[in-house]
Parts: structure tokens; C-alpha cells; sequence
């Protein structure tokens, strides 16, 4: 994968992780308004970073196929791969 | 439900094959204190589970465990990858290969495949949450064995995540049950076993 593409998924996977940590702090802080705050936030970066993602490289949702034939969703790499990053 | 998201939590990138490693590593895939036992362990235990916070902890840990199960199941993948019979072989993997090729099945680091003796739903939420706490110290463990025994950078990252994973889980653990607890304290607020109650009077 090039140099730029894995640049950027990493940050997508970096800004993700932000909210998979920070929803299991608010499944039992559920009126933490700082954490609510800070997940709203970093909910919008993480969607800035994934739509840039997928505008260069291609769907990491199937939601987000576009358009294309082939079908874009089925393009390698998957994640498990050596090539993925 | 779930949508798959096509990447992972965390990057695994290894770039030395280790078929002796990969043996170990599985063990975090199919054995006792897996990903896999995490995950059935956490979204079969949500159904019973009476105030909201524990639900969703339970499925929203439950959820993150099937990304670490990814996660574990590709660093096997990677160090396994184009290795031939006879070096799987030296290494301890020749069974294995018999049986499964390159492919990656639930098994512990002795051999033994997966089963759903390694977990438990009780259907009584303090039973459960103290289960999970227990789990997730016992994962935690085990990553740190996993450690113990890896020598190379591209390995020992992502191990070394999962370990952290455990630490926050257990801490959401915690917090949930000491949440269910204050609420069964709570006077007429009989979310479990009202049978055992009225016959114990
Ligand atoms: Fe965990």
C-alpha cells in the first residue's frame, strides 16, 4: 500500500479508536457533558478523516460503496492482509 | 446487527514470518481466555442484563472483542503466511497443518478447539459481571505472556494494545457492577430472582 494511502487509514483507525474508547466511558458515565463534549468532537474528525479516506481509496463500509463496476466494496486489500497497510 | 468496518482497530503489520509465535498467539483466537470466548461471553450475557449501562457495556465490549478476534486471527495469518510444511512442522505446527493448512481455526495453544464450556451466562447479572472481571484479568494475563515470550516489535505492538484493552474493560467491568449492584440494593426493585426471594422467606 502506498506511503500516503496508509498514512491516512492509520489516522482514520487513530480518530476511531478515540470514540470506540470513549463510548465505553460514557456506557457507564452516561452524563459525564465533558466526555459527551469530547466524543461530538471527535466524532467529526473521525468523519472528516474517514470521508477523505474513502474519496481516495475506496469504501471502508459497504453503506459507502459508490458507484462502480466492478463492485468497489470486494477491492482488495482486507484488512488481514499483508498489503493492507 | 453489525456492519463490517474494513479495517482494523489496531494496525498489524508483521513483516518476519513465526510459525512458533503464531502456535502461542492462536491461543488468544480459540483458547479459554480468548477474543472468541470474550465476544459469546459478552453478547449472550447482554440479553439478561437489567439496568442500561450494563447492557450497553456488555454490548459494546462484546462488539470490540470480535475486532480483537480480527486482530489476533490476522497476526496468526501474517506469521504463518508462505511458511512451508516442513518449517510449520519444526515448529510445532505440523498437526495443525494437517488438519487446517494455512487457515486460521479456534484452538488454544495446546491444540484444544474451541468450546462453549469456556464460558459461561448465568442469567443473574452480578454472577456474569463478576465472570467478565475475572475474563478480562485472565486475558490480560495471558497477553502478557504472549509478550513475555515474543521478541519481535511488529508482534509485541498490537499484543501490547490488547493487553491495555483488557485493563479499560476491566475497569468498565467495575463500574457497571458496582451501577447493577446499588440497583438491586434498591427496595422493591426485584429484577432477578424474585422465585429464590419468596422462597427464602
Ligand atoms: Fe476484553
Amino acid at each position: 500500500m502506498d506511503e500516503n494511502r496508509e498514512k491516512l487509514l492509520r489516522e482514520v483507525m487513530a480518530a476511531d479508536f478515540t470514540l470506540i474508547d470513549l463510548n465505553l466511558y460514557l456506557d457507564t458515565h452516561p452524563t459525564d457533558q465533558r466526555a459527551i463534549l469530547l466524543f461530538i468532537t471527535s466524532a467529526q474528525r473521525a468523519k472528516m478523516l474517514r470521508d477523505q479516506y474513502e474519496r481516495l481509496y475506496g469504501p471502508l463500509t459497504v453503506m459507502s460503496s459508490g458507484m462502480g463496476c466492478p463492485w468497489p466494496w470486494i477491492q482488495s486489500p482486507w484488512p488481514w492482509e499483508k498489503t493492507s497497510l | 446487527m453489525w456492519i463490517y468496518d474494513k479495517k482494523l482497530e489496531y494496525p498489524v503489520k508483521i513483516k518476519n514470518c513465526n510459525p512458533k509465535m503464531a502456535k502461542y498467539i492462536i491461543t488468544q483466537y480459540g483458547g479459554p481466555d480468548g477474543e472468541l470466548a470474550a465476544s459469546l461471553r459478552y453478547l449472550s450475557q447482554r440479553f439478561s442484563m437489567p439496568t442500561e449501562e450494563a447492557r450497553s457495556i456488555l454490548n459494546d465490549i462484546g462488539t470490540e472483542e470480535l475486532a480483537h478476534l480480527e486482530i489476533v486471527g490476522t497476526m496468526v495469518h501474517q506469521l504463518t503466511k508462505g511458511v512451508p510444511a516442513d518449517v510449520l512442522e519444526k515448529n510445532g505446527l505440523g498437526a495443525y497443518y494437517a488438519d487446517h493448512d494455512h487457515a486460521i481455526y479456534p484452538i488454544s495453544a495446546a491444540g484444544n478447539p474451541w468450546t462453549a464450556e469456556y464460558i459461561q451466562s448465568k442469567g443473574d447479572p452480578i454472577a456474569d459481571l463478576y465472570e467478565d472481571l475475572a475474563a478480562e484479568q485472565k486475558a490480560r494475563a495471558t497477553y502478557e505472556n504472549l509478550i513475555n515470550l515474543a521478541d519481535d516489535p511488529d508482534v509485541i505492538e498490537p499484543l501490547k494494545f490488547l493487553r491495555a484493552r483488557e485493563i479499560v474493560h476491566f475497569q468498565r467491568f467495575g463500574e457497571a457492577l458496582r451501577i447493577v449492584e446499588d440497583k438491586l440494593a434498591q427496595k422493591k426493585f426485584f429484577i432477578t430472582k424474585p422465585e429464590f426471594l419468596k422462597k427464602r422467606e
